[in-house]
């Protein structure tokens, strides 16, 4: 699986398209976040930054997650994978996991940028938690791409799903409003995304306050999950793709 | 035992078309064929577009379910016995596709290296072993993007024996490719069988077939229309002639009459640039010139050839008819 992780980096890394994806969206954030706080800087500089930089990895996971079991079809090699003897659930997981990993150029664009342009102090109280919480964090909502990966080895048009859910994530994960501002019966929505996690762990480990290990548990636990159900789901769906000839067809 | 049993295997397809008003329709792509393949035998699998053959090697390497009948690979039931199958056959098929363009061949070889299980130790060199065989050698490390098409269908077959299958599934693997290009491929394709590797091969083109298949099943429609070994099917059509006459704006009532002189096994018409090509295959050694000339009368008329058939006239007596 490291193996299929790096290749799958490797290609995303040269691809122009997914590239300007993670890169681009941390600037605009972070100059939105810049003059939404008011010429802001400091620790509230430094989190939306940080956020911007998660809804970066976000937006991959979404936008060239979805399609990126389209570029298989595409490609022709979606229908090799499934041939080969290795489990798919394998053969999938690391493409998902690479997609949410070339966020973590967001994450560094996104510190960057704030530290260059607007001269932000990259203050981090506990490094061990903030380093811990960014590879849970990648695999946890990695691990929510391949959930969302298993429903488009049978249904093709599934990947316009993955838009429709970029911004709902954005909102009700705490990235661009304090989940606390919700209303009251959408925050248990909010827990069940592992950004939710993720971001509460950066910002925890970064200013010194709330639970990171806790936040950095929950998005473990939440990674598991996903993991299980994704594999359930990938194995009918799999069956039922191979049922009604849909790997192969590209439109 | 057969490397390859086909038993009455069927395949529909169903689908739903219309908007508002939702319609079911049922394709049948493969209707019940029974064909077997021998160890170390290398197996054509002839057909016009649309008659089977990629549905037919798609069930034999599990891609697709079978809707009825049974077919065994190296003994394995293609359904029950799926995961196990996989690790013993091989799969190729033509074209640009198929490939991670992004990457250079050798990492897409090393690639499907790890999803094959070939170890660690063993990977670089079985890499070279196949890049040696398909002439690639000192190519590896290019972006696959850079490749022609030839070289494209070379990693493809590097990709299919990397695990050093058993049993290997060409679908059309010269398609597309130049004629030096093809002829690489070919001679690629028979080295594999002479390394003991059985493989099911489909094409289009006859004169392949004929080079290089130890039998030949063709499919027409979904069904067996005849099998064979190249010189058997050429004999079904050996005692005949065929007529090959150039003609200008042949109408359809023409080529039913044409059909109609008694004697005639098959008709086709060719386009070949601006003429029409009618080609006449007389079930006996039959001189049938004077009459075809006679219901051609009054149309342009150019060159007029008499031959022996080959495989091709064989094939195309046995797809078209009814």
């Amino acid at each position: 699986m490291a193996f299929g992780l790096g290749v799958h980096f490797k290609m995303l890394s040269r691809s122009p398209f997914d590239l300007w994806v993670v890169v681009a969206s941390p600037l605009i954030f972070a100059t939105l976040a810049h003059f939404l706080f008011a010429y802001g800087h400091g620790s509230r500089m430094l989190v939306a930054a940080l956020a911007s930089g998660v809804m970066g990895i976000w937006s991959s996971t979404t936008a060239s997650g979805a399609g990126a079991l389209q570029t298989q079809r595409r490609l022709g090699v979606l229908e090799l994978l499934v041939a080969s003897p290795t489990p798919f659930w394998e053969v999938l997981l690391p493409i998902s996991v690479a997609i949410s990993a070339i966020g973590i150029y967001s994450l560094a664009v996104g510190l960057l940028y704030v530290r260059l342009i607007f001269g932000v102090a990259i203050t981090i109280h506990e490094w061990v938690a903030f380093v811990v919480a960014v590879p849970t964090m990648i695999a946890a909502i990695g691990a929510l791409g391949f959930l969302f990966a298993s429903a488009l080895v049978r249904f093709r048009s599934a990947f316009m799903l993955g838009n429709l859910f970029e911004w709902p994530v954005w909102m009700i994960c705490g990235l661009l409003i304090p989940v606390s501002v919700l209303p009251g019966w959408l925050q248990p929505v909010s827990w069940l995304f592992a950004p939710t996690w993720g971001m509460d762990a950066l910002r925890g480990a970064t200013l010194g306050s709330g639970h990171p290990w806790a936040d950095i548990g929950m998005c473990t636990l939440l990674a598991g999950a996903y993991l299980i159900a994704g594999a359930l789901f990938l194995r009918f769906f799999l069956f039922a793709a191979r049922a009604k000839a849909t790997l192969a067809l590209t439109s | 035992m057969a490397a390859i049993d086909v038993r009455e295997l069927r395949r529909t397809y169903r689908t739903t078309t219309g908007v508002l008003r939702r319609r079911r329709l049922e394709v049948e792509a493969v209707r019940g064929i029974s064909f077997s393949v021998e160890d170390g035998e290398l197996f054509g699998l002839l057909g016009p577009n649309g008659a089977g053959k990629t549905t037919t090697i798609k069930m034999l390497i599990t891609l697709l379910l079978p809707t009825s009948g049974q077919a065994r690979v190296l003994g394995l039931d293609v359904v029950s016995h799926a995961k196990e199958l996989r690790q013993r056959i091989g799969y190729v098929f033509g074209g640009d596709r198929g490939l991670y363009e992004r990457l250079s061949a050798y990492d897409n070889l090393r690639y499907f290296a790890e999803l094959y299980g070939v170890s660690g130790k063993t990977q670089r060199i079985r890499i070279d072993e196949v890049l040696e065989l398909v002439g690639l050698r000192g190519r590896e490390q290019e972006r696959v993007e850079g490749y022609s098409r030839g070289m494209r269908q070379r990693l493809h077959i590097a990709r299919g024996i990397l695990h050093d299958p058993q049993v290997v599934f060409l679908d059309e693997p010269t398609i597309g490719v130049d004629p030096v290009g093809a002829r690489e491929l070919r001679q690629t394709i028979s080295d594999l069988v002479k390394s003991g590797k059985t493989v099911l091969l489909t094409t289009h083109y006859m004169f392949e077939a004929d080079a290089l298949c130890d039998r030949i099943a063709v499919i027409a429609k979904g069904q067996i229309v005849g099998e064979g070994t190249p010189a058997e099917l050429k004999s079904r059509v050996g005692h005949g002639r065929v007529t090959e006459i150039e003609v200008f704006g042949i109408d359809d009532a023409t080529l039913t009459r044409v059909r109609a002189i008694d004697g005639v096994a098959a008709v086709t018409v060719e386009e070949r640039d601006q003429v029409q090509v009618l080609i006449v295959q007389s079930a006996v050694a039959r001189e049938l010139t004077q009459q075809l000339m006679a219901e051609l009368a009054g149309l342009q008329v150019g060159r007029v050839a008499s031959r022996e058939p080959t495989l091709e006239d064989a094939y195309v007596a046995l797809v078209t008819t009814p």
